[in-house]
C-alpha cells in the first residue's frame, strides 16, 4: 500500500483506523446476528443460519459499495442533493401506494424489487441535503430565517417519516441530524441551547403530566409505552414486556457474561432479539466488558470522524462527516438507552449490529462517503 | 466554497464531548444494572427459565412401641404426558388407557393437549408404574411418589389420624407431628426455553429431599387391639351408640391404648363406614326417603356429608366433653382428706337423699344407706355423703383443689382439638351447684381429663401430661428427638395418695366396683353412672375407672359406654370390661416389664 500510495503526486490520507473499526463492527455484527437468532431461524424457518445468510449478503454488499463510493470523489454527490432530498419525500408518500409493504403491523417499507425502507435513504439523502444546503448558503446560514429554513427543510420529512410510515425514532434520528449540522454550521450557541433546554422540559413535563394521570384509559399506545418505562414490572405482560425481557437479559449478564452463545433470553424470551434488543444480548453472553467494549469501538468510531470531519479539505465534507457522526451516534445512543430502559422504549437498531439488509447498506455507503472525504485530506494537514 | 473555520472545529469537538458524556451516562447505567442490580434480575430470570419439579420426601413412619409399624408408606406412581417429546401419539394413548384402565377419550384429551407436561393418573400402584415403564415411550414421565398406608386400618383410627393429597397430616398423631413426620421436600430445576422443552445442555439442579423422622408412641398394639376388641364387643352387647377406652400410665402419663368405637378406615377415610351410618344415619334424610336410607350415604348433600365425617372422625376421649358422674367422687375425696375435712373413719348418716337449700337430691339407693363410714360411703359411692364432704370443704376451698388438681386446664396430650372444661365460674357457684359438683354432675370434662387427674392423684401426686409421643427416630435409626412431658409435682401429698388408693382398693375389693376385681391382682377404682343431657330421656352414661396394682399402681383404665339398652350401672357393665381387659393385659405387662427390664 505505501508503495501505491508513494506513486500518488501528495500524499493523501487513508484512515485505516476507521476501516479495521468497520470490518470489526461489521464481522462482530454478524456473530451476534447468528448467535442471537439461530435459535428462532431454526425453530420458525427451519434453517439457523437463515438471518446470518441475509445479513452477510447485504453486508457484503454493502462494502462493494463502500469501496467504491470511497473512490468516488464527494463533490460528485453534491448535484444531487436536491435531487434526493425530493426523492425521499416521494418514496415516503409511496409508501401509501400499493408499492408498501406492511411488517408487524406498520407500513415502513417499499417494494422496488428488493423492500427498502424510505426512512433510511431519506436519512442518507438528508446528510447529503443539508450539507449542500448550508454551503450554498454561505455566511447567511447565521441569519434566523435560514435558521428557520433548514430546520423546516428537515422538519417536513420528519413530519412525513413520522405521520405517514408511523416511524417516530427514525424521524427523531433524522432531526437530530439535522440539528447537529446546523449546530455545526452556525457560530451560535443561544438557539441551540434555547431549543435543547425547551425540548427536554417539553419532555419532562409530558412525562410528569403522564405518569400523573389516574387512568390509562384513552391513552395511545406512546403514553402508555412512557408508564411501561417509568415502572415496566408493572406492564410485565403488555407494553413493558420487551423491556423487562431486556434487563432480564442485561442483569443476568453480570460483570463477565454468560460466554458467547449462552443467552436464554434469546431463545424465545425476549423479542427482536436480533434486531433492535440484540444489545441486551451482546450484555447477556459477553457481560458488562462485552457491552463497554461494544460502547468504546463506537466511541472510536465516532472520535475518528470527529478527527476527520475537522481536517476535511472544505465545509461541505466536513457537513458530510458530521451528518454521518449525528446519525451513527444518536442511533447508538438511543439503541442503548432504550435496550438499558433510560429512555421509554421505541424500536431503533443498532447501527452495523442489529439485523436489517438495507440499513447495514445505507451505513457502508455513508462510511464510503466518509472515507471519501478522509482521502482528500492532505497529510501534512493532519 | 467556504473552508471549514475554526468555530466548526470546536463545535464538532463539543458534538464529540456530548456524545461522550452521553456514553459515559449509559455506562454508568450498565455498570448499575449489571453488578447492583444483576442479582435481582438474574433471579427473575432464572424464576422465568426454571422449570421446578418437587420431589416428594418420604413421610416419617409411625411407630409403637414394640417397634410394630402403625403408618407406612407405599410406593406409588404419578403418570404425566409431555406434549413436546411424544413422537407416537397412538401408541401412547393405546398403552396408557390400557394399562391405567381409563378410556381412551380421557388419555387422549391428556396426550392432545398442548401443555409443557400434563398429568394424566397419580397413585398408581407401582407394578402398573413399571410396566409402562417398560414400554419406554417417548415423553410418557413415570414419577415414584409415596402414600399413606396404614396396615391396621380401623385400629387407633381416631389417634393415628390419616394424611391428604399432599401427604400432609390431617388429623391426630399425623397432624400433630407434622413437622417431624413431613421432611423436607427437594427439587429439581430444569432449565428450559420459551416454548418449555428443556435444555438439556443447561443440565439441571437437583435438591435431594430429606425424609422425614419416624414417630415412636406409647400405644401397644397388642393392647389397642385387645381394647378395641372388648369395646366392639360391649357396644354390641348393649346397643351402645359408642364405647371409649382408655388406658395409660399413671406414673408417666403414656397412653398404652385409646380407644374410641366406631373408629373408621384409615386408608379409606372419606367414606362413612356403615357402622357410623347405622347409628348416625341424619333424620331428614331419613323422613325425605320414606325410611330407605341407604347404608352408603349417597344421597346426601356435601355438607351434610362433610358434617358426617367430621363426626366420624371425632375422638371422644379428648374432643368431647361428658359428666363424669361419681368417678368425680374420687376428686372430692382428695380434695377432703387433704384438707382434713373428713377421715375414713368419719361417721355419715344417709336417709336416701339430702336437701341443699331448698332442693332434695337423692341417692343412688332410694331407701337410704343408714349409717356408714366415709369409707364405706365411698365403696357405696353415697351422694349425700359427698355433698356434705364438700359442704365442709366449701365453695372456696372445693374451687382451689379443682384448679390446684389441674382440671381447670387441658392436659396438653399429644392430639389436637382437645376440648376444654366447662365448670361454673367461681362467683356463680352456690350450695346447689358445690353440692352438685361434689359428686361429679353440673360440669363437663374429657374422658382424659379424668383419666390425667385421677392418674394424677393416685401415683403420689404429680400431675402428668398424657401422651403417645416418645421419641423421633431419623432413617439411619440415630433418635433426633426424646420427648420431655411437663410433671407439675405435688398437686397432693403423697400420704393423702396412699390413703386415696386404699380407699378405692376398697370400692373394688368389697364396694360397687366388685365387677371389676381381677383375681391374684390388687385393683383400685370407681364406677359411675350419668344420665345425659337433658334430663329424664332415659339415656345414661356408663363408667369405670380402675387401676392396678392399687397399691402401686402402673396401668389405669377408663372404660366409658354412652347410651347403653337395658342396664345401665357403670358397676354392672363397665367395670366388667376393665376386669377382662385387666385379667389379659396385666400379665401382658409382667412379661412386657421383664422383657424390657
Amino acid at each position: 500500500m505505501a508503495g501505491r500510495r508513494g506513486k500518488n503526486k501528495n500524499e493523501y490520507y487513508f484512515d485505516y483506523t476507521l476501516l479495521f473499526i468497520i470490518l470489526f463492527l461489521v464481522a462482530f455484527g454478524l456473530v451476534m446476528i447468528y448467535s442471537a437468532s439461530s435459535y428462532s431461524a431454526e425453530t420458525e424457518i427451519g434453517n439457523a443460519m437463515y438471518f446470518l445468510l441475509h445479513q452477510g449478503g447485504a453486508a457484503a454488499l454493502g462494502l462493494v459499495a463502500m469501496f467504491i463510493v470511497s473512490k468516488i470523489p464527494y463533490h460528485f454527490w453534491e448535484r444531487f442533493a436536491v435531487l434526493g432530498y425530493v426523492v425521499s419525500i416521494v418514496m415516503i408518500v409511496l409508501v401509501l401506494s400499493p408499492l408498501g409493504i406492511e411488517r408487524n403491523g406498520a407500513r415502513r417499507w417499499l417494494n422496488l424489487g428488493v423492500s427498502v425502507q424510505p426512512a433510511e435513504i431519506a436519512k442518507l439523502a438528508m446528510i447529503l441535503f443539508l450539507a449542500s444546503m448550508i454551503c450554498k448558503m454561505g455566511r447567511s446560514v447565521r441569519s434566523t430565517k435560514a435558521f428557520f429554513m433548514i430546520l423546516g427543510a428537515a422538519g417536513l420529512v420528519c413530519v412525513l417519516v413520522w405521520q405517514i410510515t408511523d416511524n417516530m425514532s427514525s424521524a427523531i434520528i433524522i432531526f437530530g441530524i439535522a440539528f447537529l449540522m446546523l449546530f455545526v454550521a452556525s457560530p451560535d450557541y443561544k438557539r441551540f441551547v434555547l431549543i435543547g433546554a425547551a425540548g427536554v422540559s417539553l419532555a419532562a413535563l409530558l412525562v410528569f403530566l403522564i405518569s400523573k394521570a389516574s387512568t390509562t384509559e384513552g391513552m395511545n399506545f406512546r403514553s402508555v409505552r412512557i408508564l411501561a418505562w417509568l415502572n415496566p414490572e408493572l406492564y410485565a405482560s403488555g407494553t413493558g414486556f420487551q423491556t423487562l425481557q431486556a434487563l432480564y437479559a442485561i442483569g443476568s449478564g453480570g460483570i463477565f457474561g454468560k460466554g458467547l452463545g449462552q443467552s436464554i433470553q434469546k431463545l424465545g424470551y425476549l423479542p427482536e432479539e436480533q434486531n433492535d434488543m440484540i444489545f441486551a444480548v451482546i450484555c447477556e453472553e459477553l457481560g458488562l466488558f462485552g457491552a463497554i467494549a461494544v460502547i468504546l469501538i463506537f466511541v472510536l468510531m465516532i472520535w475518528r470522524f470527529m478527527v476527520i470531519a475537522n481536517n476535511a479539505p472544505d465545509l461541505f465534507g466536513a457537513l458530510l462527516v458530521v451528518g454521518v457522526m449525528g446519525h451513527i451516534a444518536i442511533q447508538v445512543i438511543l439503541n442503548i438507552a432504550v435496550v438499558t430502559n433510560t429512555i421509554p422504549n421505541t424500536g431503533i437498531s443498532l447501527p452495523f449490529i442489529s439485523y436489517g439488509g438495507s440499513s447495514v447498506m445505507f451505513l457502508l455507503i455513508e462510511m464510503g462517503l466518509v472515507m471519501s472525504v478522509a482521502r482528500k485530506i492532505r497529510l501534512k494537514d493532519v | 466554497m467556504e473552508t471549514s473555520k475554526t468555530f466548526h472545529r470546536k463545535k464538532i469537538v463539543i458534538v464529540f464531548l456530548i456524545c461522550i458524556l452521553l456514553f459515559l451516562g449509559l455506562s454508568g447505567r450498565m455498570v448499575y444494572l449489571m453488578v447492583f442490580r444483576s442479582e435481582h434480575y438474574s433471579a427473575l430470570a432464572e424464576d422465568l427459565h426454571q422449570r421446578e419439579r418437587k420431589i416428594k420426601a418420604k413421610r416419617g413412619r409411625i411407630l409403637d412401641v414394640n417397634g410394630t409399624i402403625l403408618a407406612d408408606n407405599r410406593t406409588v406412581c404419578t403418570i404425566s404426558v409431555i406434549h413436546s417429546q411424544i413422537t407416537d401419539p397412538e401408541k401412547v394413548i393405546a398403552v396408557l388407557s390400557e394399562e391405567l384402565g381409563l378410556s381412551e377419550e380421557t388419555v387422549r384429551k391428556r396426550v392432545e393437549k398442548v401443555s409443557s407436561i400434563e398429568k394424566v393418573k397419580s397413585n398408581v400402584d407401582k407394578e402398573v408404574g413399571d410396566a409402562i415403564r417398560a414400554y419406554k415411550l417417548d415423553g410418557v414421565k413415570v414419577d415414584e411418589d409415596y402414600k399413606r398406608y396404614y396396615p391396621y386400618d380401623e385400629l387407633a383410627s381416631k389417634v393415628l389420624g390419616f394424611t391428604g393429597a399432599d401427604n400432609q397430616g390431617i388429623l391426630a398423631l399425623e397432624s400433630y407431628y407434622e413437622e417431624y413426620l413431613q421432611g423436607e421436600a427437594g427439587t429439581i430445576l430444569e432449565m428450559t426455553d420459551a416454548r418449555g422443552v428443556e435444555l438439556t445442555e443447561a443440565g439441571e439442579e437437583r435438591v435431594e429431599p430429606v425424609n422425614g423422622d419416624d414417630l415412636y408412641i406409647s400405644m401397644d398394639v397388642n393392647i389397642q387391639q385387645y381394647a378395641t376388641q372388648l369395646a366392639n364387643q360391649v357396644m354390641k352387647a348393649k346397643e351402645a351408640q359408642s364405647v371409649s377406652i382408655l388406658v395409660m400410665r399413671p406414673d408417666n402419663g403414656e397412653i398404652l391404648a385409646m380407644v374410641d368405637v366406631p373408629e373408621y378406615n384409615l386408608n379409606d377415610p372419606f367414606t362413612l363406614s356403615d357402622a357410623f351410618l347405622e347409628l348416625n344415619t341424619p333424620e331428614t334424610t331419613e323422613e325425605e326417603t320414606d325410611g330407605e336410607v341407604s347404608a352408603s350415604g349417597d344421597g346426601l348433600t356435601e355438607q351434610e356429608k362433610q358434617d358426617l365425617l367430621n363426626r366420624m372422625w371425632r375422638n371422644a376421649c379428648i374432643n368431647d366433653t361428658y359428666e363424669p358422674g361419681s368417678a368425680f367422687k374420687i376428686i372430692t375425696a382428695s380434695a377432703a382428706l387433704e384438707e382434713g375435712v373428713v377421715t375414713e373413719e368419719d361417721t355419715f348418716s344417709c336417709p336416701g337423699f339430702i336437701v341443699v337449700d331448698d332442693r332434695k337430691i337423692r341417692c343412688a339407693k332410694v331407701g337410704g344407706h343408714g349409717a356408714e363410714t366415709f369409707v364405706q360411703g365411698t365403696m357405696n359411692s353415697c351422694n349425700p355423703v359427698f355433698v356434705t364432704v364438700g359442704q365442709r370443704l366449701g365453695v372456696d376451698r372445693y374451687y382451689h383443689y379443682f384448679e390446684q388438681f389441674g382440671l381447670k386446664q387441658k392436659t396438653g396430650i399429644d392430639l389436637p382439638g382437645e376440648a376444654a372444661t366447662i365448670m361454673h365460674k367461681k362467683e356463680d357457684m352456690g350450695p346447689v351447684e358445690l353440692a352438685t359438683v361434689s359428686f361429679g354432675q353440673s360440669f363437663q370434662i374429657t374422658p382424659i381429663q379424668l383419666a390425667a387427674t385421677v392418674s394424677s392423684l393416685i401415683n403420689g401426686g404429680d400431675r402428668i401430661t398424657p401422651h403417645f409421643g416418645v421419641k423421633t427416630v431419623n432413617e439411619a435409626g440415630e433418635v433426633t428427638n426424646t420427648f420431655e412431658w411437663e410433671v407439675q409435682e405435688n398437686i397432693l401429698s403423697e400420704s393423702t395418695s396412699e390413703r386415696l388408693r386404699a380407699i378405692l382398693f376398697q370400692v373394688v375389693e368389697n364396694g360397687g366396683g366388685k365387677n371389676g376385681k381381677v383375681e391374684g391382682y390388687h385393683i383400685g377404682g370407681k364406677t359411675a353412672t350419668s344420665e345425659t343431657l337433658p334430663r329424664g330421656t332415659g339415656k345414661y352414661i356408663s363408667s369405670f375407672l380402675g387401676f392396678a396394682p392399687a397399691e402401686d399402681p402402673k396401668v389405669l383404665a377408663l372404660c366409658i359406654i354412652r347410651v347403653p339398652q337395658g342396664t345401665y350401672y357403670g358397676g354392672l357393665i363397665a367395670a366388667p370390661v376393665v376386669r377382662q381387659l385387666f385379667e389379659n393385659i396385666l400379665p401382658y405387662l409382667e412379661k412386657r416389664e421383664y422383657n424390657q427390664g
